[in-house]
């Protein structure tokens, strides 16, 4: 099996990679390119916690294949960083909401939920936990991700001018 | 875990992918939306030479003509669930699909790539069963139609030959006085159904009779199913009213009755397997409790008494 040249655009930067046909996207991000905000959970797509966003919709990362990414816009949770590391307004009510207590799964969380305002603009509770149920967090129980979210989809809607 | 090596290739067309599926022989795999097939690559339960990605071969929308609604093979559930062609001409897949995974599979998934999985507990499936559908398969000498009643063979075995690949899904447009229904049982949203039914029921020229009824089942067996059709006769010729009909030639008996009847019918001939998600035994009641609501939304639907 040999390795194969690829440019990777991840969060807008192109990025030169080696990889082997088999390696997966969660492979190549986060051990060739150190993103630590793409994990490893289950292999199977079903924890959410490897989640990418792929020309702006959420995959699984370790069911990509990183050749399939070559020509397309890979964003990560870092992706959606402002400046200086300063955190998406969606971060922030994850904060304050207190949504996150080990973190590992709020890469996933946040890029799902961010996707699913984009599109609905102001889902109701249940649309969330609906979105949501593909990424599995076992410290918070969920209530407070929904709280963060709902609080997110609202400050978004007062934004947009309809 | 870690996917074993292999060789990738992106087929640029059906045609090309055929030829390098032939050259790949038992070793060559097709690779659709890969939220079946890389699972099974990370969990080391396949372990081929060659993927042959068909991504690039195909960016078909769906489309509608001759009475059916085509469908490539590699459109995603999401445009399932969404597409204004599917709600429209196949609200049963489309409102099945929602219960397909989670977000992140649903954009990648691909419906030919479902059903060419063949797995037991299928959605897609089973809609594709209820309302009559066939695939287009193209293999090395050509194209060539499949009922979908004719395409699963057994647990992930299709009866497609190792060198065809599903190019198109055609299913019959959703008719008038036509009536649909999808249920299904899990533990959580997302899993993979424990028991599922789709069902399709026609109403006759007055709106008042039972003139068809198809009833496929998912999670009872090593394929999803079709009801056998001796099964929903009872069912045929009900009215939704009881009595006679506005023809005179009703059963008499009416659908919701014979809705049940049929259900219970249904569930005394399958014989689902117990597994760690569920006995037998619960399968076959859940069988009995879904099919009979199932029957009873469709007529409803059929009726126009529910959206």
């Amino acid at each position: 099996m040999t390795r194969r040249r690829l440019v990777l655009s991840v969060n807008g930067g192109d990025h030169e990679v080696w990889v082997l046909p088999s390696d997966t996207l969660l492979d190549v991000l986060h051990d060739e390119l150190g993103l630590a905000d793409v994990r490893y959970g289950c292999g199977e797509g079903v924890c959410g916690t490897c989640t990418v966003l792929l020309d702006g919709e959420p995959v699984n990362g370790c069911l990509t294949l990183a050749v399939q990414a070559a020509g397309r816009q890979v964003t990560t949770l870092r992706g959606l960083m402002g400046p200086g590391e300063t955190l998406h307004p969606l971060q922030e009510c994850f904060l304050r909401r207190g949504a996150s207590q080990c973190g590992f799964c709020t890469p996933g969380m946040v890029l799902t939920a961010l996707d699913l305002v984009r599109r609905c603009g102001r889902p109701s509770r249940e649309e969330i936990r609906y979105a949501l149920v593909g990424n599995l967090c076992r410290c918070t129980g969920y209530t407070k991700i929904l709280d963060a979210v709902e609080e997110y989809a609202g400050q978004a809607a007062a934004e947009v001018p309809t | 875990m870690v996917a074993p090596s292999f060789e990738y290739v992106a087929a640029g067309s059906y045609d090309e992918a055929v030829r390098l599926l032939a050259g790949g022989g038992d070793e060559a795999k097709v690779l659709a939306g890969g939220q079946s097939l890389m699972p099974m690559l990370n969990l080391r339960l396949a372990h081929p030479e060659l993927l042959i990605d068909i991504n690039p071969a195909d960016d078909r929308p769906p489309s509608v003509a001759g009475g059916m609604l085509r469908l490539p093979a590699l459109t995603r559930h999401r445009v399932l669930l969404e597409h204004d062609l599917v709600r429209r001409h196949c609200p049963l897949l489309a409102a099945a699909v929602g219960h397909v995974g989670n977000v992140r599979v649903r954009n990648r998934g691909t419906v030919g790539g479902s059903l060419a999985h063949a797995d037991p507990t299928s959605e897609i499936g089973s809609c594709a069963l209820a309302t009559g559908a066939q695939v287009i398969a193209r293999g090395p000498g050509g194209d060539r139609t499949v009922p979908v009643s004719e395409l699963f063979v057994s647990y992930w075995t299709t009866a497609l030959a190792e060198t065809e690949i599903i190019t198109d899904v055609l299913i019959p447009v959703a008719r008038p006085r036509q009536g649909w229904s999808f249920q299904e049982m899990v533990r959580r949203t997302s899993d993979f159904a424990i028991v599922a039914v789709a069902a399709v029921v026609e109403l006759d020229e007055r709106a008042d009779t039972i003139a068809a009824a198809r009833v496929a089942l998912a999670g009872v067996a090593d394929r999803v199913m079709l009801a056998g059709p001796e099964l929903l006769t009872g069912l045929i010729g009900s009215t939704l009213t009881g009595g006679a009909g506005a023809d005179g030639t009703g059963t008499g008996d009416t659908a919701d009755d014979a809705a049940g009847a049929a259900a219970a019918r249904i569930a005394g001939r399958v014989d689902p397997a117990d597994d760690v998600h569920a006995s037998g035994e619960y399968r076959r009641r859940l069988v009995r409790v879904l099919t009979g609501r199932a029957l009873r939304q469709a007529c409803a639907r059929a009726a126009g008494a529910v959206a």
